[in-house]
């Protein structure tokens, strides 16, 4: 690792100015990802400037009966605080799914929607990898490419967004409020992360001049029937190979509302909004939520070794579906 | 002036003890411990995140010391596994493991056992696993839970078995 | 065979065997659950591994890897490296001092230890993609990490053979394997093969796997004058020392290699890699200790794992299910820098009666990082096509699995036609099933589901031969009644600390606390590699040796000295119990050791005594063998398995301490369990690069992965070796991966002769 220029923040303002005026200068987490591609020499900065010690680490209520997530709350005290478990519990789930539990103790929620993917060429430096070195190519296109994306890739990239909390609060429609130059702004979590087109160095549409500040989840009482489920190599401490969150409301055997975001697909969560809308009002049975399934992965283009996450997807879904239907059923 | 990229003082608290270190900021709380410190029970096994070797203990907290800059944790209360034991012996945790055979090589033992110690604080908290039911009261201290609770941790040597009967036993001395 | 092989063997069928060891059928302290001896020092962080020694003025090495799997070096810059803060020096084959070539490990060498030819920065040649082409040496880790990070190369490439599959035309038949014949023929298998009315015929491919210990490969180098003290992660310290001997011509005992605690080794420490005479070198150009800790990806890039493997067995079956024919051949690849034809064909020699048999194996070079011995090289692959293709057989019959084995188990030797030493495989098979409760399993696939999870259950056998390597032991008793062994062995957690303190406790009459067993440094009589699972015999037997030589010079002594209660005493009629020598036949006369060494007036008397070959093994067929029983549940939707329940039943002679070996049997299932579900090295063939050079996306299992495993075994001494035991470090892992391919059978219908078995393969 580089040597660097080391500034801890006290607060907010000190931490954007220090970004401000320092050149190529990243804002340190709990460091689960930042430390180790720093590690692999994919991020060099010159600067880090310690954020940990800013006061947002508070989860609040908001008016609107929403909360509030600061961008410090570290994922394992999100997973665990008693409001998220009930309002959210897709969210509680997905985190908790993620990683370890030493690095749920270490990884922010800002931190946490920074991550960057685990494409094994992104990682080594002697490979071509156009989202490390822009126009160098791609090695995963034609080389392992298990793990990679099968929806919204591009020639340019085809890499996975590796989270699972945030797929889970792109079935909660959450929003990421962001501080910086021209002062604060809320992004919707579903435009948050970007697909790579031409320009895969870009995980997301943060500027470079700003500072996430927390997430607002919005009220939403059917995110109570929700459910997160992750399909990967080991039983625990493994990278999603898909992974579904879903919100699904059933009243009268028919579908009142559903929210579903795939993980392990796409170069960010995917928000399955096709299928969402072919599920509303229709039956919630097997045959409804295949078809929807269908519809979703239709524009599916797999590669070498990941065809069988267009199956695996739908069948998740499927199951996850099948699963808050019959839960609906006993309520 | 100081070259912004000299070393950073930073003061660690580790098992009772002070200790101010002049670090550069690149240096890893692991290697502080190990290479600076001197205190070599906490184990790097891939510098990746990715084993739990290097797990030790923050403010009660378990965590990944590899991915821990040193300066970061500046004033903090830091358990390594040479500060488990106290003057009555061995912890409990200690004695169940070597009871079970819960390791071979004892390599990633030091980070099993601190993983462990924090992962029964976390139980009693109430706070949940994957595994958990969301919804129930009350979690059982289950082998379920107990597993997946730990699959931070990678044994190569491959004793889990030992490891997960170790915790079961020591939560229960810890219990009574 | 070497003609000196065959006049070996046929001479040794009349070489008396050694009389059987008393201490077999003794229970006092050998065959007791103790806890392991190392065990608090372990708990507490007080083992010291080799990274862990704080030498005055240390500093740090790190490496540079090459980028590219074959050419030559054209260019090396390192001008920014050797300006970076606090770099000492950088070395490269610009200006490396000269070593001589690494000895190249061979069985029948001794002590040459080296796992490749190539000598690194020594040469500009390229072997492999990631071979270490430069060391940096900085007062910090960091330092040291980031420097190595600039040096900038340019390679003159050329064309290198990455691909398994367009290597296997030119394929080589190795001359020999491991010192057997590579081609074992009896019959002509391919008649009966054609003619049979059952049979199955089937490929199986197994690939790349690294080993992964959780201690990174590490060194720590030091001169003074000509004198050299190493510190390295060695599962062989002999041969670390006499390689870097040779290699840096330095006569052998000015070279102490020292390994008190090693952090796992599963072969992959058992030879020495390149970064070991690197940091060597690089102590002594900047002349100060220097501390080469690899990183995981360096562990990757520098050390080898275990071939690919595609493999071929083709079964013939009588109506009754007896073998008619077996066949078992197939390819392993090995690199431009090593030699090891991994011996996957060896099971097949041992474990089955039939009236016909072929077994052959051929041998691909790619470039690659030399491959290595891992954990039952050649059994653990050998054991899942030849115990897939049984169980398919059994489908093929009709006859269950368990059933068709007991019905093939040969009354001698399938290939060497010799007795077997100890063989108690229908034993062993019928403990296991019982134990499992294999009887309540229904034939059919796809007759047991739980839910959303289609169940199943699946066995295959475990073997693994019963080697011992010469070695050499000392065993002193001091005047205060305490004793102390010694022998250069590794103690990588296989007990060995603990098991050789039992033995010697028994063997000398001593309570366990008045042993202390020092093992792990060369300046000690000379253990082998501990690999084979040969450790625990090769030297419990030269313990043995010493105690006796030791308790004869007593005699002796004693026999000259009319006040000794023993004067007079021959040496059969005495036993060692209650802290010294006794009758027999008067167990009340006799006299302990203090009493002795105070009669003689001596500090201490010590005996040494070094083992001779295996003649025992050339004579008999000596192997271990187990049934590896599982149950897993696939779901049914998304194709992942989970492994529910594991029975592991073995007869691997005397168990000399139940518990640790538990630990070594459920180690040996876990790391099958691995291989057969998640564990896989991804070569880039394009490049020769591995891309998952890491623990996060090579897949160790983790804790969630594994069951309650059981681990039974009969506890039967074999009367042809020391203690009646045989080592039982790798057994453990070979039949897994068959027993769960076959219990995914069982529960999908589906058969999967391809590993890792990932969800993939089964939606």
């Amino acid at each position: 690792m580089n040597n660097f220029v080391y500034i801890r923040a006290e607060n907010s303002q000190r931490a954007l100015n220090a970004l401000w005026e320092t050149n190529n200068a990243k804002f340190l987490g709990g460091g689960t990802n930042l430390v180790d591609l720093m590690r692999e020499r994919i991020e060099q900065p010159d600067a880090v400037i310690d954020i940990t010690r800013l006061p947002m680490n508070q989860i609040t209520e908001l008016p609107d009966g929403g909360l509030r997530v600061g961008a410090l709350v570290r994922n394992s005290h999100l997973a665990a605080h008693p409001l998220i478990r009930d309002r959210y519990r897709v969210l509680s789930q997905a985190i908790l799914m993620g990683a370890s539990a030493q690095l749920r103790n270490m990884a922010t929620t800002g931190g946490n929607l920074m991550q960057r993917t685990r494409c094994y060429y992104f990682y080594d430096s002697a490979a071509r990898c156009n989202k490390r070195t822009p126009g160098s190519g791609c090695d995963a296109i034609d080389g392992f490419n298990r793990i990679h994306a099968i929806l919204g890739a591009s020639s340019q990239c085809v890499a996975t967004h590796p989270s699972d909390m945030c797929v889970a609060m792109a079935a909660l429609d959450a929003v990421v409020r962001v501080t910086g130059k021209n002062g604060e702004r809320s992004i919707p979590i579903t435009e948050f992360h970007r697909l790579p087109s031409d320009t895969p160095s870009q995980d997301t549409n943060l500027n470079p001049d700003e500072l996430i500040t927390a997430v607002d989840l919005p009220n939403f009482p059917d995110a109570r029937k929700s459910l997160y489920r992750k399909v990967r190599d080991r039983a625990s401490y493994a990278f999603a190979l898909v992974s579904v969150a879903a919100v699904l409301d059933v009243k009268g055997g028919r579908i009142q509302n559903a929210r579903l975001a795939l993980g392990g697909v796409a170069h960010r969560p995917w928000r399955a909004t096709a299928a969402e809308q072919f599920l509303l009002h229709r039956p919630a049975e097997e045959k409804t939520f295949r078809e929807a399934a269908e519809l979703e992965l239709q524009a599916a283009k797999p590669l070498a070794h990941n065809g069988f996450k267009v199956e695996l997807a739908k069948r998740t879904i499927v199951d996850v579906l099948m699963e808050l239907a019959g839960k609906a059923e006993v309520q | 002036m100081d070259s912004p990229l000299a070393a950073h003082s930073v003061t660690l608290h580790v098992n009772g003890r002070e200790h101010k270190l002049q670090l550069e900021a690149r240096v890893s709380l692991l290697d502080a411990l190990r290479e600076h410190i001197g205190l070599t029970g906490t184990k790097k096994g891939c510098n990746q995140g990715a084993c739990g070797a290097c797990t030790v203990l923050v403010n009660g907290e378990r965590i990944n010391s590899c991915f821990a800059l040193a300066v970061q944790y500046d004033g903090m209360k830091i358990t390594t596994i040479e500060g488990l034991a106290d003057a009555n012996g061995l912890h409990p945790l200690q004695q169940a493991f070597v009871k079970h055979d819960g390791f071979q090589c004892g390599y990633c033992t030091p980070g099993q056992i601190c993983s462990a110690a924090a992962m029964i604080e976390e139980f009693r908290g109430g706070a949940p696993s994957a595994v958990t039911e969301l919804e129930a009261k009350d979690i059982e201290f289950s082998d379920l839970e107990i597993q997946e609770r730990m699959s931070g941790n990678l044994c190569r040597c491959g004793a889990y078995v030992g490891i997960n009967e170790a915790i079961r036993d020591a939560f229960e001395v810890l219990s009574r | 065979m070497s003609i000196f092989s065959k006049v070996t063997q046929a001479v040794v069928q009349f070489v008396p065997d050694r009389d059987r060891d008393q201490l077999s059928e003794e229970h006092r302290i050998v065959g007791k659950p103790i806890d392991r001896l190392d065990g608090p020092q372990k708990v507490t962080g007080a083992a010291s591994f080799t990274a862990d020694f704080p030498l005055e003025a240390l500093v740090y090495a790190s490496l540079a890897f090459s980028t590219v799997a074959k050419g030559k070096i054209r260019k090396i810059d390192a001008s920014e490296a050797e300006k970076s803060s606090g770099v000492l020096s950088v070395i490269t084959h610009k200006n490396a001092p000269k070593m001589k070539d690494p000895p190249l490990f061979s069985p029948s060498s001794g002590t040459d230890a080296a796992a490749s030819t190539a000598n690194v920065v020594n040469t500009d040649e390229i072997y492999w993609n990631g071979q270490a082409i430069a060391v940096v040496i900085a007062d910090t880790l960091d330092g040291a990490e980031h420097a190595a990070s600039l040096i900038k190369i340019e390679y003159d490439e050329e064309p290198a053979a990455l691909s398994f599959e367009a290597a296997k035309s030119q394929a080589e038949t190795p001359k020999n394997i491991m010192g057997e014949d590579t081609e074992v023929e009896r019959g002509d298998t391919e008649k009966v093969l054609a003619q049979a009315k059952y049979k199955v015929d089937h490929v199986y491919s197994t690939p790349r796997f690294n080993h992964n210990a959780i201690e990174l490969h590490a060194t720590t180098a030091a001169w003074n004058g000509d004198q050299l003290t190493v510190y390295d992660t060695s599962q062989f310290v002999r041969g670390v020392a006499d390689s870097l001997a040779k290699m840096f011509s330095l006569k052998k005992e000015n070279v102490r290699v020292l390994a008190p605690f090693v952090g796992g080794g599963f072969g992959g420490k058992g030879s020495m890699w390149g970064h070991v005479q690197l940091c060597v070198l690089a102590a002594k150009v900047v002349g100060k200790p220097v501390k080469l800790v690899l990183t995981r990806e360096g562990v990757f890039r520098t050390v080898g794992g275990r071939t690919p493997s595609e493999q071929r067995v083709a079964l013939a079956a009588d109506e009754t299910g007896k073998l008619t024919a077996l066949i078992h051949t197939g390819t392993t690849a090995s690199s431009f820098a090593n030699d090891f034809a991994e011996q996957f064909s060896f099971p097949a020699r041992h474990l089955y009666a039939t009236e016909s048999l072929y077994l052959t194996q051929k041998l691909v070079r790619l470039n690659t990082t030399p491959n290595t011995f891992m954990r039952a090289p050649g059994e653990s692959i050998g054991t899942f096509a030849l115990e897939s293709a049984m169980d398919e057989l059994a489908y093929e019959l009709g006859i269950d699995p368990v059933e068709l084995r007991l019905r093939n188990d040969p009354d001698q030797d399938p290939a060497k036609h010799t007795e077997f030493s100890s063989r108690h495989f229908k034993e062993a098979y019928r403990l296991g099933a019982e134990k499992f409760g294999w009887q309540n399993r229904p034939a059919q696939p796809r007759s047991m589901r739980d839910g959303k999870w289609l169940v199943g259950q699946g066995v295959g056998t475990a073997f693994y031969p019963a080697y011992r390597f010469p070695a050499a032991a000392r065993v002193r008793l001091n005047a205060d009644g305490t004793a102390v062994i010694q022998s250069s062995a590794q103690e990588m957690g296989m007990g060995t600390a603990t098991v050789q303190t039992q033995h010697a406790a028994e063997r000398l009459g001593l309570p366990l606390e008045k042993i202390r067993f020092e093992y792990g440094d060369t300046n000690l009589p000379q253990a082998p590699v501990a690999g084979g699972s040969n450790q625990t015999v090769s030297i419990a037997l030269a313990v043995q040796q010493a105690c006796e030589k030791l308790h004869r010079e007593l005699l002796k002594s004693a026999k000259q000295d009319q006040n000794s209660p023993l004067s007079g005493s021959h040496f059969d009629e005495v036993r060692a119990c209650d802290g010294g020598l006794f009758r027999r036949d008067k167990p009340e006369t006799g006299e302990t050791y203090v009493e002795i060494l105070s009669r003689l007036k001596q500090d201490f008397v010590e005996a040494e005594s070094e083992t001779g070959p295996p003649l025992e093994t050339m004579k008999y067929s000596m192997g271990s063998y187990g049934a590896q029983f599982c149950e897993i549940r696939v779901n049914e939707q998304t194709g992942e398995t989970r492994v529910s329940r594991w029975v592991g039943s073995f007869d691997t002679g005397r168990i000399l301490n139940p518990k640790t070996a538990v630990s070594q049997f459920r180690g040996g299932i876990i790391m099958g369990i691995g291989m057969a579900l998640t564990e896989e090295t991804f070569f880039d063939e394009r490049t020769g690069r591995i891309v998952n050079p890491s623990l996060a996306e090579y897949h160790l299992p983790v804790n969630a992965d594994i069951p309650k495993i059981e681990a039974y075994f009969l506890d039967i001494p074999d009367p042809h070796t020391p203690l009646g035991a045989h080592g039982i470090g790798e057994i453990g892992i070979t039949g897994c991966a068959a027993a769960v391919a076959n219990a995914i059978y069982h529960a999908t219908g589906k058969r999967i002769r391809e590993l890792p078995i990932t969800l993939d393969k089964l939606l």
